[in-house]
């Protein structure tokens, strides 16, 4: 039983560490501004979403009852994230930064 | 009732993550209680229009379904980005809003940001338009039609009628 919890939790752990890694790797490859936004919300939702799945997993089996603060995590992230990707958004609008020649439509004056 | 507790879902939410923060005991159970009393008091001059919760299985049915769209989301998005960026297909693409109430509006947002792939980036002065941007879009008309049906539809039964 021990070491079919500890294969969940470094599961886990390697897919949250995995979908943090192709968030950067798209931060540094993607070609403009609005694009790279994309990234970190792959690492802010599943990224830590897996790391926080093995915490928990760990954390409940060594205290043997449930350990639910990592949800709050989850809960605070989910409010704030979509918060600072907007003002990011709305501030890069606001510049004129440019944009990839291909991008159907335009943004909005600011 | 009206004026002690003019929100009980929000007083409720305040004390079970101060339960969370601080672990189970009496002491802490009370001071909660007195802070999900008094935070929802002395914050109501924020919210001149209270948004109301028609209906809580909706809700949770709406919850499962963006958990489960983040994680597909995840998957597509993190092929798309191991690929090669050139092939990627962006767009900004306006969405018109049926939904009315800011909070709802808020929340599809927050919906829209929170999926991988799309970001919300702006909402015009009249809230009548939402500006989203895409990571790759074939069809920007089908993309705006899924996300009023997925997410819109279900929004506006939960929070308006």
């Amino acid at each position: 039983m021990d070491s079919l919890v500890e294969f969940l939790v470094a599961a886990f752990i390697l897919l949250g560490a995995a979908f943090a890694l192709i968030g950067s790797i798209g931060l540094a490859r993607l070609p403009d501004f609005y694009l790279r936004l994309h990234g970190p919300t792959k690492a802010s939702t599943l990224g830590v979403g897996g790391m926080i799945m093995a915490s928990l997993l760990f954390f409940s089996w060594q205290a043997q009852t449930l350990q639910l603060q990592e949800v709050l995590i989850v809960l605070f992230l989910f409010i704030t994230a979509p918060v600072s990707a907007h003002m990011l958004a709305k501030a890069a609008m606001h510049r004129g930064l440019a944009r990839r020649k291909d991008t159907k439509g335009r943004p909005w004056k600011q | 009732m009206i004026r002690i507790l003019p929100f009980p879902l929000l007083s409720l939410l305040l004390w079970l993550a101060w339960m969370l923060l601080n672990g189970f005991s009496w002491g802490h159970a009370l001071l909660g209680l007195l802070l999900a009393l008094l935070l929802p008091l002395a914050t109501r001059p924020f919210w001149p229009n209270v948004p109301r919760l028609r209906n809580l299985p909706r809700l949770l049915r709406f919850l499962a379904l963006v958990h489960w769209d983040i994680v597909v989301a995840n998957l597509t998005v993190a092929l798309l980005i191991l690929r090669s960026p050139r092939r990627l297909r962006p767009a900004f693409v306006e969405l018109p809003l049926a939904l009315t109430d800011d909070f709802a509006i808020t929340v599809l947002m927050s919906t829209i940001s929170l999926t991988p792939g799309t970001v919300s980036a702006d909402v015009s002065e009249d809230r009548a338009t939402l500006l989203i941007h895409v990571l790759d879009v074939d069809d920007p008309e089908a993309l705006v039609a899924e996300i009023k049906q997925r997410y819109e539809r279900p929004l506006k039964e939960i929070f308006e009628c």
